[in-house]
């Protein structure tokens, strides 16, 4: 398996895309214009990036709290991801969903989710969907170290495993549950130790390389896609906010921070990039000027759209 | 029409639904060969194969949460769970996703999801096997919640909530499974939403579902030979409550008794008494009375349990207050 220079190239926009939302994100909350919590995945743009690079429009992801990221790789489109955000009546969810739920079905984007772990057995059952309706269609669960606590990991993984469901869990270990420390919270250091007790393939890969994500996710998409069951991708990273925009994050250590800093997976790629000739700074230079008008026009949707009329608050609570 | 039990009929629903639709599917704990805990599944196995009515793990909160995710994508699981005091093991799945899903994504989302589940006291099964938790759900909004009374609306409400687009709630009383009574052949579908006379009376009303329907119809007939005549509203659905219903027959009679097994705290028939003293009170020639267990654990030894279940003597009584 070959990456070809033009799939770096799209990685790198992807990767920028998702930053740059982000740090519109913040931008935005810190001015008040984005009511309710918003949790943001600077720093873990290779993992989203690196694992949605393997699917195709018809396959899955359950996404989480943090899970601008996850959306924005999948396809999901910023103008309605934004004025979600700003709880307007044109964003995905009609402004009833907000930062924590966005979701877009027929893009197999089934949901962000505001509790822990939850997504971990709904992408079992979309996964037993694919492989009940005879598709080669695959499900990827992105979840955190912590959500690897909840008992939905266990029962997620293991029916996955009985099952042999066409899932994989991209676990995105940025080494804190919201506060804990990863070593406070587990005794493991590598959360893709547990797969062993599903009978089920784990790897631990540098979650800041978005190359060493796509490659392990590949392999465990193409072993689903075979009909070999699921795997657990465990990424490595950090994110360089706090848990939610107003957490000063001061339980981290500011030289790991530094460290971590240093890792930015956007910055490393750009200079492989460089390296290998693949682009020079004039190309990327380009991208992220192509990416700040893609952001700006999303916020000006969103500013200019209008807010949801109340006589919307009592529709679609049943079908 | 043909004899069958309450339990032959919500088996045969289920048939008659994954003929109809190759996208319904049954999962649970021991629903396979081994046909149900109570023997709901029977043969379906036998006739559907390993692909649609499967084994799973003892794992409630996967076989919720993989429901939700099937529905999302397109299939129409009936998932069990065993008995309905194990909810708490996967009320996650239900409270925060499945009835939450398509308001939250803005109506994007169809969640055609029955989780059945069998209730009730009568066993001897004690404090965790047989509890009466309808009033849980029914204070969820997205989640539909139907409560059979008889064979007939077993399999008419099972079709009903298999062809629903949202997650129904469908529970089975464990003293109800061996009733016998007329069920249509073929597919039968009962409206989700609506009541039904189960006796007409004209002094006084008795609101109920489940298996106290039979308790009540028993009070009625005794009722009936000291001159009271009892209506007997069966509500069949829980979640949406019929309210024209309740206050047509309430308008009637002007005498309303409200009875469930479940605990008195916090169940459906507050719900149900507020309903009438909100819209109906000018119908009112009497307090409302509710007749429902103790505000207790469910206790094992025979003794005890029948002192718990809410029973004909209580339901007289409670009639006997007000007419």
């Amino acid at each position: 398996m070959e990456i070809t220079p033009n799939q770096l190239i799209d990685f790198y926009t992807t990767m920028v895309r998702i930053r740059k939302f982000e740090q519109k994100a913040a931008e935005q909350f810190a001015a008040g214009k984005l009511p309710g919590f918003v949790h943001l995945y600077v720093g873990e743009e290779a993992v989203a990036t690196g694992a949605c690079a393997n699917l195709n429009e018809n396959d899955f992801i359950t996404s989480t709290h943090r899970g601008h990221g996850h959306l924005i790789a999948k396809g999901g489109k910023l103008e309605l991801m934004m004025a979600e955000l700003y709880g307007k009546a044109t964003g995905y969810c009609r402004g009833k969903g907000g930062s924590m739920h966005i979701a877009d079905v027929d893009l197999g984007i089934l949901g962000a989710n505001g509790i822990v772990g939850a997504g971990q057995p709904i992408s079992v059952g979309a996964a037993f969907a694919c492989k009940y309706k005879g598709t080669n269609n695959v499900a990827v669960c992105f979840h955190g170290d912590g959500a690897s606590n909840r008992g939905t990991f266990h029962e997620a993984l293991n029916m996955a495993a009985v099952f042999k469901c066409p899932v994989v869990f991209v676990c995105e270990n940025n080494m804190y549950g919201i506060s804990n420390y990863q070593k406070n919270h587990q005794t493991v250091n590598d959360i893709a130790d547990r797969a062993a007790s599903y009978g089920i393939p784990g790897a631990s890969v540098d979650g800041n390389d978005v190359i060493a994500v796509y490659e392990a996710v590949n392999a465990a998409v193409d072993q689903a896609r075979k009909g070999g069951g699921p795997s657990l991708v465990e990424c490595k990273t950090w994110r360089h906010r706090g848990h939610f925009e107003g957490d000063p994050a001061t339980y981290k250590d500011p030289k790991e921070q530094a460290e971590w800093l240093a890792k930015d997976p956007i910055p490393r790629l750009a200079k492989k990039l460089i390296e290998m000739k693949a682009a020079t700074q004039a190309d990327l230079d380009a991208i992220d000027a192509k990416i700040d008008d893609e952001i700006a026009k999303a916020v000006d949707f969103a500013e200019k759209s209008p807010w949801p009329d109340v006589s919307d608050l009592l529709t679609d609570v049943v079908a | 029409m043909t004899q069958m039990t309450y339990m032959e009929a919500l088996r045969d629903g289920m048939r008659q639904a994954m003929l109809k639709d190759p996208n319904v599917y049954i999962a649970g704990e021991d629903v396979g060969a081994f046909g149900g805990c109570f023997g709901q599944t029977g043969s379906l196995f036998e006739e559907f194969g390993p692909k649609r009515v499967i084994d799973t793990p003892i794992t409630e909160t996967a076989i919720i949460g993989s429901a939700v995710g099937a529905a999302s994508a397109g299939l129409r699981p009936i998932v069990e769970i065993m008995f309905i005091d194990f909810m708490g093991v996967c009320m996650d799945e239900i409270l925060n996703q499945a009835a939450k899903m398509r308001y939250m994504f803005g109506g994007k989302a169809k969640l055609p999801i029955v989780i059945r589940t069998p209730c009730g006291a009568g066993i001897s099964a004690a404090a965790q096997h047989s509890q009466s938790l309808e009033a849980w759900f029914a204070h969820i909004p997205g989640m539909k919640v139907v409560m059979p009374a008889t064979p007939a609306d077993a399999k008419g409400l099972l079709m009903s909530a298999v062809a629903d687009d949202n997650p129904v709630l469908y529970i089975e009383h464990k003293i109800l499974l061996g009733v016998k009574g007329e069920v249509p052949e073929g597919e039968h579908y009962v409206p989700i939403g609506k009541a039904t006379v189960a006796r007409e009376g004209s002094d006084v009303t008795i609101i109920t579902w489940s298996a106290m329907v039979q308790k009540a119809l028993a009070a009625a007939e005794t009722l009936d030979k000291e001159g009271v005549s009892a209506e007997v509203l069966d509500l069949r659905t829980i979640s949406p409550l019929d309210k024209e219903a309740i206050l047509k027959s309430v308008e009637k009679t002007g005498r309303a008794i409200i009875l469930h097994e479940a605990t008195l705290t916090g169940g459906v028939g507050g719900e149900i008494a507020a309903i009438i003293a909100d819209e109906g009170f000018d119908y009112l020639n009497a307090p409302i009375k509710r007749v429902a267990a103790p505000d207790c654990p469910i206790p094992f030894s025979p003794v005890l349990e029948q002192a718990w279940v809410p029973n004909e003597e209580k339901v007289i009584a409670a009639v006997k207050q007000v007419v």
